[in-house]
C-alpha cells in the first residue's frame, strides 16, 4: 500500500514535483554564483572563470550533483507532463465562459507552458555551452598575449600556473591530446594541461556579430519565463510537501517572490553585460 | 427594501440527459427584482417557461440558506457567481445590472458528470467519505464521557473550520485541474486535528486519497482558486495538512 | 381503534431502563436475514440507518437529495441540549425533562420526554467520539451557552452551525456503514407509498428521481424520518424540497396523524421581499439578547418609512414603540418564540409594519442601544472613563461583530443593508412543526412495523418546541430509541424470510402511484404547481397561521378543499414520467400538502383553546395571552384517514396524564 502510494498517487506526484523543483532552485543558486564571475572584469577574470569551469567539470562531488540535476530536470519535466495530461483529462468538457483571473494568478495557471519553455531553453543552453565544453573538438584553450623581450608572444595558460607557447604547438613540437593535454610530440609524454576557454566561448556567443543581440534577447526572455515559473513554483513546493504553517507562510511566500525576481534578474544581467557593456 | 427591476439575458446550458449533447440556450427574462436571489430568478424563468409550455431548467437546490451544499452553478465564469464566501442561493440579483448577459453552466469535471441541464452527479464525494471520512466508533452512546479528553481550543476551532465544508463541489468546479483536494483535505484535517480521529489517521488519509484518485479528480497545482471560491472559506492549509498526513502515512 | 401509547409502568426515571431490559432481541446471526427501510437521512434517519446497519440488519436508506448529507437538519444553527451539568449550574435530567414539558405548554407525553432527557447526555458523548468539533473553552473542555425558556447553560454548539456538524457526524457514521456494505444508500429517490402486507408495513414504492422509474423495495420494517411539514405554508425556513409526502402516504394507509395544528413560528426571520420569494431565512434567536424590537408609534411614520421617505434612524426615541418591552416588562425582548411572533403580527395588523412589501409585514430589531452600552463598557475596560461618542460607537460595533459577525454579514448579503448602521428588519416565519405522525412509546405508528422518528413524529415537543431540542430529539430517536424498539418488533420476523416484491400488494401500490403520476402528466391544465402552492400558502398563513379563529378556520377548510379540486383540474405539469422532472416532483408533494393543510385547519378548529404554537383568538386572557383548557383539551388529537374527503377524517384522543409534573400556566410578565 504505502509503496505504491509513494509512486502512483496524485499526492506523491506532487511531492516529487516539489522535491525536484526545490533541488533545482538550489542548483540555480550554485549556477548563478559561478556565472556571476562573468561580470568580473580585469586581468584574471577569464582565468578565474575557466578555472571554475574546470573544477565544475572534474570534481567528483560536483559530478554527482550534476547527475542529480539532470535527473531532477528530467523527472520534473516528465512528472509535470504526466500531471498536466491527467489534469486535462479531469475536465473533458470545458466552460463556455470562464473567468480564471478572478481567483488565480496567471503564473499559477501556466506552469506547464512556462515549464516547457524553460525546458526548451535548457536544451538550447546546454547545446550552446555545456555540449561545447564537453564534446566540441574545436573548443579553444585559453591563451594570453605577453610581451617577451619586446616581442608579443601567444601563450597557452596551463593548470600548473605556467605557460605553453602557442608556437610550439604550431611547430609540431607539442601535440594537444584529449582536447586539453599538451604532449611532447617525440617522447609521447604529457607535459602540461591547458584550460578550456569557456569564458571566450561565452563572450563570443553573446558578442557574435550576427546572433549576439538575438541570443541576448532570448536569454533575457528565458529568464522572464523562469521568473514566472519560480514565482508560483517556489512557495507551491512547500505547500505540496505539507509545509504550511501560518507563522511561516508569509516568510516562505515573500522569500519565494524575492527569489523569483532576484535570481533570474541576476542571470539575465550576464548576457546583457557581455553584449552591451563588456569591452 | 428598495428593489429595482432589471431585464436580463440568460445563456444557460441545456442538456436533456447524461448521454445527450448539450448546448447553450438563450433566454430573455424581464422584471427581475434585484432583491431576488439568483435561484429565485431561475424560479421566475421556469415559471415563464412552464407558462410557454416549455420544459423548465433543471438545477439543484434545497436549503436556500447556504448550508446544505446542494446548489451549484458556474455563473459568468465563476463558481457560485461573482460574489465570494457565498453559495449561489445567497447570491442576489443586485449583483447584476439591467441589460446584463449572464452565463449559467453546470460544474465541469470528469468526476461530476452532467445528469441534466445544470444538475451534476456529485456522489464521488460520498464515495470518498465512505472510504474513510469517519471515526470507527459504534453508535452505542456508551463511549467515554464527552469531557474525558480535553482538546486544545485552537485545535478544536481549526477542526471546526475544516468541518464547515458543505460539500458543494465549488473547489472542483473552479480548479483548472478539476481537483478535489480542498474537499478531501478539509475532511482529513477535521479528524486529524482531534484526538478521536488521530487513531486511524494513517489508514484514513491513504484510503480517502486512493478513492479520490479513482474517481478521476485532477491533481492540485496550488493555484488557490478553490480557496477563493469556497463559500465557506476553507483554507489551503487543509490541503497542506493532508499532504503532510499522507507523506507520513506513506512512509510509515 | 383504541390508541395504545404503550407507556411502561413504574416511576418515570425507571420506565425506559426497565422497559429496555425486557424488550425482545434479535441475535446477531439472525440480523442479516432482516431488511429495514429508512426514509430520510436527517439526524433521525441517518442515525437510525447507521445504528441498525452497525447492528447487522440489512438497511436500505432513501433520500430525495443528491446526498444524505444535505438533509435539512443541516440548517439548524443554535445548538443541542443535553443534561450534562458541565457548567455546574444545577442542571439534571429532571430539569431538562421539566423544561421541555413546560416549554411544550403541557401537551407532550411525560414518558417520552423523560426518556429524551435521559439519553441526551449519551448524544454528546457519541458525537464527540465521532469527531464532531463542538465549541470548547480554553481548558479544552466543552463549552455551553444558554437558550430561551431555561435557566441553565445546557446547550452544546459548534458556532452557528451545530445542525451541520451533528448531521455530518451522523452522515459519517452512515457513510461508514455504506462503505462496509451494511447500508445500501438510495440518493435522489422519493418514497411515494408504503406497502402493507397482512396489515404490516412491508415495503415502499420509491421513484428514482433521475430516471423516473418506480421501484419496489421490501423490508420487514419501515422507518419514516422525513422531517416536518412547514412547507405547507409555501414560505418557511424549511428547505425547498422538505415535504410531507412520506408521512402523509403512511397516514393514508392507516397511520394516525397527531396534532397537525401545532406549528412553530420563529420570530426573527428576514421579511418577505416580493412575490417571487421562495423561502425565508432565519436569523438566530440569540440576536434577541442584544437587539430591541420596535415599530413607530405613529402610523404616519410607518407609512413614510414604507414609502422610503423616512429612515428608521430618523425616528426619535420618543416616537418608537418597543412593544415587547411595553407588554412584557419582565422578559422584554426575550419572551418565548410564540409570544414574540404574535406580538409582531399584532402591530403589523394594526398598520405599524415597516416593510415595503405587499403586506407591510416587518418590524425593527435595533442594535443601537447595545452598541452604545457595550461600547461604553469596552471603553471603561480599556481605562478610558471619558470616551467620545465616536469611540463608544466604534468599540460597540467591534463587540457586536465579535459576537454576531457572521449573522450580520449574512443579513447584509441578503438585504444589502448594513445592520451596524440601520436596524435589522425582521418578521416571524414558519419554522418547525410539532405535530406529526402519531407514535407510541416505541415510536411505532398505528401501522405495525412502520416507525416514525424525528420531526416527522409528534412525540416530544407538545404544542411548542424549545430552542436546541430538535437536534436532541432527532439523534435520540435514531441512535438510542429505535435500535431497541425496532429490534423488539423484528424479533418476530426471524423466520419470515425475504419479503417478495412480486406480491400483489406491491403491484397495487405501484399502480396507484403510477396512475397518480399519469394523471398529472396528462392533465394539461393552465397553471403551474407553484401557482397553487403559493395560493395554499396564502390561505394557510392568513387563516391557519400565527392567530386563528373559528370563522377563518372554517373558511380555510372550504377554500383549501376548493383549491385542491382546482389544483387537480387545472395544474400543468410538463415533461414525462421517465426522466428527471422537477415539476412532477413538486406536483406530487403539493397534492399531499393540500390534504394536510385542510386537516391542519380542522385540527385547529377542534382545539378550542390556545396552547403553544396554536393560538385561537377566542381563547386568550384579558391581556392577549394564551388560554389553555386543560380540562377539555389535555389530549393528543390523532386523525384517522377516511378516504378522499379530508372532512371525513375522524379524531381519536390520547389523554395526557401528568403523573410527575404539576401543570401550571405559562407566564412571562
Amino acid at each position: 500500500m504505502a509503496k505504491s502510494a509513494l509512486l502512483k498517487s496524485s499526492l506523491a506526484k506532487k511531492y516529487w514535483m516539489a522535491l525536484t523543483g526545490l533541488f533545482l532552485c538550489l542548483f540555480l543558486i550554485g549556477h548563478l554564483i559561478g556565472n556571476l564571475q562573468l561580470l568580473a572584469t580585469g586581468e584574471n577574470a577569464a582565468l578565474n572563470f575557466n578555472k571554475y569551469a574546470l573544477f565544475m567539470t572534474t570534481n567528483p562531488a560536483v559530478k554527482l550533483l550534476s547527475y542529480l540535476t539532470y535527473f531532477s530536470i528530467l523527472f520534473h519535466a516528465v512528472d509535470g507532463i504526466v500531471l498536466t495530461v491527467q489534469n486535462k483529462k479531469a475536465r473533458p468538457v470545458g466552460y463556455v465562459k470562464n473567468s480564471p483571473s478572478s481567483n488565480t494568478v496567471w503564473a499559477s495557471r501556466n506552469m506547464a507552458v512556462l515549464g516547457t519553455l524553460i525546458l526548451v531553453f535548457i536544451v538550447t543552453h546546454m547545446v550552446n555551452f555545456w555540449a561545447v565544453m564537453h564534446f566540441d573538438k574545436n573548443m579553444p584553450l585559453q591563451k594570453v598575449k605577453i610581451e617577451v623581450n619586446g616581442m608579443e608572444q601567444e601563450l597557452y595558460l596551463t593548470t600548473d600556473g605556467g605557460y605553453m607557447p602557442v608556437a610550439q604547438v604550431e611547430q609540431g613540437n607539442i601535440e594537444i591530446k584529449h582536447r586539453t593535454e599538451f604532449y611532447d610530440a617525440n617522447a609521447h609524454v604529457k607535459i602540461k594541461e591547458g584550460y578550456k576557454d569557456l569564458y571566450k566561448v561565452t563572450v563570443d556567443f553573446f558578442k557574435h556579430e550576427k546572433w549576439g543581440l538575438i541570443a541576448t534577447i532570448l536569454y533575457v526572455f528565458a529568464m522572464f519565463v523562469l521568473a514566472f515559473h519560480l514565482y508560483h513554483g517556489f512557495s507551491s513546493a512547500f505547500q505540496s510537501l505539507g509545509l504550511n504553517n501560518p507563522k511561516y507562510n508569509s516568510l516562505i511566500k515573500n522569500f519565494g517572490k524575492a527569489f523569483s525576481v532576484v535570481v533570474p534578474l541576476l542571470f539575465a544581467s550576464i548576457p546583457v553585460f557581455i553584449h552591451f557593456i563588456l569591452k | 427594501m428598495a428593489s429595482k427591476y432589471i431585464n436580463i439575458t440568460l445563456k444557460i446550458w441545456r442538456q436533456k440527459d447524461a448521454k445527450s449533447k448539450g448546448q447553450i440556450e438563450t433566454y430573455k427574462l424581464d422584471n427581475v427584482s434585484t432583491s431576488s436571489s439568483f435561484l429565485e430568478m431561475l424560479d421566475q424563468l421556469n415559471e415563464q417557461l412552464v407558462g410557454e409550455r416549455k420544459e423548465p431548467v433543471a438545477f439543484d437546490h434545497d436549503c436556500r440558506e447556504g448550508i446544505c451544499g446542494m446548489c451549484s452553478l458556474y455563473i459568468n465564469g465563476r463558481a457560485h457567481g461573482p460574489d465570494t464566501k457565498i453559495t449561489t442561493c445567497q447570491l442576489h440579483m443586485r449583483s447584476f445590472k439591467d441589460g446584463d448577459t449572464i452565463y449559467v453552466e453546470p460544474w465541469r469535471s470528469k468526476a461530476f458528470p452532467v445528469i441534466k441541464d445544470l444538475i451534476v452527479d456529485r456522489t464521488a464525494f460520498d464515495r470518498i467519505q465512505q472510504a474513510g471520512g469517519f471515526v470507527s466508533v459504534n453508535t452505542s452512546g456508551r463511549t467515554m464521557d464527552a469531557n474525558a479528553i480535553p482538546v486544545a481550543k485552537h485545535d478544536a476551532d481549526r477542526s471546526f473550520e475544516a468541518a464547515a465544508c458543505i460539500g458543494c463541489g465549488a473547489c472542483v468546479a473552479s480548479c483548472k485541474n478539476g481537483s478535489a483536494m480542498l474537499f478531501v483535505g478539509a475532511k482529513v484535517s477535521q479528524y486529524a486535528l482531534l484526538p478521536q480521529g488521530k487513531v486511524e489517521a494513517t489508514q484514513r488519509v491513504l484510503n480517502m486519497v486512493r478513492q479520490m484518485d479513482e474517481e478521476g479528480f485532477g491533481n492540485c497545482t496550488n493555484t488557490g482558486a478553490c480557496e477563493v471560491e469556497c463559500p465557506k472559506g476553507i483554507s489551503l492549509e487543509n490541503i497542506a495538512r493532508m499532504n503532510r498526513e499522507y507523506l507520513v502515512a506513506s512512509i510509515k | 381503534m383504541k390508541l395504545d401509547s404503550k407507556i411502561p409502568e413504574g416511576h418515570i426515571s425507571e420506565k425506559w431502563t426497565n422497559y429496555k431490559d425486557h424488550l425482545k432481541l434479535v441475535a446477531p446471526n439472525n440480523r442479516p436475514k432482516i431488511d429495514v427501510i429508512v426514509v430520510g437521512t436527517g439526524l433521525a434517519g441517518a442515525s437510525a440507518a447507521a445504528s441498525l446497519g452497525e447492528m447487522g440488519y440489512n438497511v436500505k436508506a432513501f433520500c430525495f437529495q443528491d446526498s444524505p448529507r444535505r438533509a435539512h437538519s443541516i440548517a439548524a444553527q443554535g445548538g443541542i441540549n443535553a443534561a450534562k451539568n458541565y457548567q455546574n449550574d444545577g442542571d439534571s435530567v429532571y430539569r431538562l425533562f421539566y423544561d421541555t414539558i413546560k416549554g411544550g405548554d403541557y401537551r407532550a407525553r411525560e414518558a417520552n420526554v423523560h426518556r429524551l432527557a435521559e439519553v441526551s447526555g449519551n448524544i454528546i458523548d457519541q458525537c464527540v467520539a465521532q469527531g464532531v468539533p463542538f465549541a470548547r473553552d480554553y481548558g479544552g473542555l466543552l463549552d455551553n451557552r444558554s437558550f430561551g425558556g431555561v435557566q441553565v447553560q445546557r446547550t452544546f454548539y459548534a458556532a452557528g452551525q451545530t445542525g451541520q456538524q451533528l448531521l455530518l457526524g451522523a452522515y459519517s457514521a452512515l457513510s461508514r456503514q455504506i462503505g462496509l456494505g451494511r447500508v445500501q444508500m438510495y440518493n435522489r429517490h422519493e418514497m411515494l407509498d408504503i406497502v402493507k402486507v397482512d396489515g404490516k408495513a412491508r415495503g415502499i414504492i420509491a421513484r428514482n428521481l433521475l430516471t423516473g422509474e418506480l421501484e419496489r423495495h421490501s423490508a420487514h420494517a419501515v422507518i419514516i424520518a422525513s422531517g416536518g411539514y412547514g412547507n405547507v405554508y409555501f414560505l418557511s425556513t424549511n428547505a425547498m424540497g422538505s415535504n410531507v409526502t412520506a408521512a402523509w402516504k403512511i397516514h393514508k394507509k392507516g397511520a394516525y396523524f397527531a396534532n397537525p395544528c401545532y406549528v412553530q413560528i420563529h420570530p426573527t426571520c428576514i421579511p418577505v421581499h416580493g412575490t417571487n420569494q421562495s423561502k425565508l431565512t432565519l436569523m438566530s434567536e440569540s440576536l434577541r439578547n442584544s437587539g430591541r424590537i420596535w415599530v413607530p408609534k405613529k402610523k404616519e411614520d410607518a407609512e413614510a418609512i414604507r414609502a422610503g421617505k423616512l429612515k428608521p434612524t430618523q425616528i426619535a426615541e420618543a416616537d418608537r414603540d418597543y412593544y415587547l418591552e411595553r407588554r412584557y416588562p419582565a422578559f422584554g425582548n426575550l419572551v418565548p418564540r410564540d409570544v414574540a411572533s404574535r406580538a409582531a403580527k399584532e402591530r403589523c395588523d394594526a398598520g405599524y409594519g415597516i416593510e415595503d412589501n405587499d403586506t407591510n409585514e416587518g418590524v425593527y430589531l435595533d442594535f443601537s442601544s447595545e452598541i452604545v452600552s457595550k461600547g461604553k463598557q469596552a471603553a471603561y475596560a480599556q481605562g478610558n472613563h471619558n470616551p467620545s461618542d465616536e469611540e463608544v460607537i466604534k468599540l460597540g460595533k467591534q463587540w457586536i461583530e465579535e459576537k454576531y459577525g457572521n449573522l450580520f454579514q449574512m443579513y447584509q448579503k441578503i438585504t444589502d443593508e448594513n445592520p451596524y448602521e440601520t436596524p435589522m428588519k425582521i418578521y416571524p416565519a414558519v419554522h418547525y412543526t410539532m405535530g406529526g405522525v402519531w407514535v407510541d412509546y416505541n415510536l411505532q405508528s398505528t401501522i405495525p412495523g412502520c416507525f416514525v422518528a424525528g420531526e416527522a413524529n409528534f412525540s416530544d415537543h407538545g404544542a411548542n418546541r424549545l430552542g436546541a431540542s430538535a437536534l436532541m430529539q432527532g439523534l435520540a430517536d435514531g441512535y438510542f430509541v429505535l435500535p431497541y424498539t425496532v429490534s423488539d418488533y423484528l424479533a418476530n420476523d426471524i423466520r419470515t424470510g425475504k419479503i417478495s416484491t412480486d406480491l400483489p400488494e406491491f403491484a397495487e401500490a405501484e399502480n396507484s402511484v403510477k396512475s397518480q403520476i399519469d394523471k398529472f402528466l396528462s392533465n394539461n391544465g393552465s397553471k403551474s404547481v407553484d401557482h397553487f402552492h403559493k395560493k395554499l400558502g396564502h390561505i394557510m398563513w392568513n387563516k391557519v397561521g400565527m392567530a386563528r379563529n373559528e370563522q377563518g378556520l372554517k373558511e380555510a377548510i372550504r377554500e383549501i378543499d376548493e383549491l385542491r379540486k382546482e389544483f387537480h383540474n387545472d395544474v400543468y405539469v410538463p415533461g414525462t414520467a421517465n426522466e428527471l422532472n422537477t415539476e412532477l416532483e413538486k406536483a406530487l408533494r403539493v397534492a399531499d400538502f393540500m390534504e394536510l393543510g385542510q386537516l391542519m385547519a380542522m385540527d385547529a378548529l377542534q382545539r378550542k383553546e390556545s396552547a403553544g404554537g396554536h393560538f385561537r383568538e377566542e381563547y386568550q386572557d384579558s391581556e392577549g395571552e394564551t388560554l389553555r383548557d386543560d380540562e377539555n383539551f389535555s389530549f393528543v388529537g390523532a386523525w384517522e384517514y377516511q378516504g378522499d374527503d379530508i372532512n371525513k377524517e375522524t379524531l381519536h384522543k390520547e389523554e395526557l396524564n401528568y403523573e410527575f409534573i404539576k401543570i401550571a400556566a405559562r407566564n412571562y410578565k
